[in-house]
């Protein structure tokens, strides 16, 4: 598709509405955002901004109201149920704040579910499981269901998870937002790795220490973006100028 | 350098200079490295002037430098400053009063936004936010390093919260206006 320039994931004039008439409320207001591969974004404002809808929006949980989106150079607004549903599958993880997964699993079977439902066959869907587990740092914890995990081992399984597909782009809502400080740094850890591994991360929370992993950080203000802060580039600071 | 920090580092023993710097390295991490051996040196000699801390001559000298074969020791009065130092209170504060008064001179002469001030402030943090995050991935967890980079991010994230508070509050009075 010409005209899409090097953006792995955009939006045009992005529009989310609920309600009509005098209730109306635009959610997502005329959102333009290009994604680059390989980059980490994060989107931060206060709750109610809007930003968990535009992640909705951008990962196909919910339908824009206008504008345009489009996925490596694929327009995906316009997708069928059935399609919309095999991308949401195969193109995109998910990683949200009360972790999802399913209690009766072990994190291994957490982690193997989407793999199945892309088509893998059991034995490809394990294989891939556990090298992900053990990237992750839980390959010891294979066989445990979620409830013996801490808060901090389930977000990282559910990492796994997002990941199993071997995703086009990464989708993270408010990742850290039930994790001790301990937890929320192991996080970071390893999106710090996903990164230095070409990963392509849209990450939206409310966490300073989260943004400020981001290469590139835009706040966002009643539905709208108003502010864009590129945080990578540059020299590193100096460690001195800390104390 | 505080010279109260040097002298509770030579609480432990009677050390070389060299020996001062390895323990506050080990305390600091990555932020020690900006650490200036020559700044260790004048605080001691500051110390000894006095007479906080005596000199001996160490029986094998450790070095070719002079400063290098002293090796120093408290004194009782040294030993009493100590004490007080540890039971001292005195925290840093930090100075937000300056930045809220730049948001309103610059508000009230029209001479800049002082959200756009705000924006600029809060990019500079974030870069320090990341950069100390960085260092804390880097150093070995529970490590003494660790633990004082914890501080500094739990403080930068502090300061990023009142700043999310200033824009608000500027963007409120903005449309009031």
């Amino acid at each position: 598709m010409s005209g899409s320039g090097t953006a792995l994931l955009r939006a045009r004039q992005l529009r989310k509405d609920y309600g009509k008439g005098e209730g109306l409320v635009r959610a997502v207001d005329e959102v333009d955002l290009d994604v680059a591969p390989g980059e980490t974004l994060a989107v931060m404002g206060p709750s109610g901004c809007g930003k968990s809808t535009l992640l909705h929006l951008l990962g196909g949980l919910d339908r824009p109201s206008g504008g345009e989106l489009w996925l490596n150079d694929k327009r995906t607004d316009r997708l069928s149920e059935r399609a919309l549903a095999g991308l949401r599958r195969r193109e995109i993880g998910f990683v949200f704040q009360a972790f999802h997964l399913m209690d009766e699993l072990t994190a291994r079977e957490n982690v193997e579910l989407p793999a199945l439902l892309a088509g893998r066959t059991p034995r490809q869907a394990r294989r891939r499981a556990l090298t992900l587990l053990d990237r992750v740092g839980l390959a010891d914890r294979a066989n445990h269901l979620p409830s013996a995990l801490s808060g901090g081992q389930r977000q990282r399984t559910a990492i796994a998870r997002a990941l199993v597909n071997e995703p086009l782009v990464v989708l993270a809502d408010e990742p850290t937002g039930n994790l001790d400080s301990g937890a929320t740094l192991d996080v970071l850890r390893l999106f710090d790795q996903l990164h230095a591994s070409g990963l392509t991360l849209v990450v939206v929370t409310h966490d300073e220490r989260v943004a400020a992993t981001a290469d590139r950080l835009v706040s966002m203000r009643d539905g709208a973006l108003v502010d864009e802060t590129r945080l990578t580039g540059g020299s590193r600071g100096n460690l001195s100028d800390l104390l | 350098m505080q010279q109260e920090v040097v002298l509770a580092m030579l609480a432990k023993e009677p050390s070389q200079g060299y020996q001062l710097r390895a323990r506050m390295n080990d305390a600091l991490g990555p932020l020690g490295e900006a650490l200036n051996a020559g700044q260790i040196y004048v605080t001691l000699g500051r110390l000894e002037k006095a007479g906080l801390v005596t000199v001996d001559e160490a029986p094998d000298a450790a070095g070719p430098a002079d400063r290098e074969r002293k090796v120093y020791v408290l004194t009782a009065e040294g030993q009493q400053r100590v004490a007080e130092w540890l039971a001292d209170v005195a925290w840093p504060k930090p100075d937000l009063a300056e930045f809220h008064l730049k948001l309103i001179a610059a508000a009230a002469a029209r001479l800049a936004d002082p959200i756009s001030i705000v924006d600029a402030q809060r990019r500079e943090l974030l870069r320090r936010l990341r950069d100390a995050q960085r260092a804390e991935l880097d150093v070995p967890e529970g490590s003494d390093a660790a633990l004082l980079l914890e501080g500094i991010v739990l403080r930068l994230q502090a300061d990023l919260r009142w700043l999310e508070a200033c824009e608000a509050n500027w963007t409120t009075r903005r449309r009031k206006r």
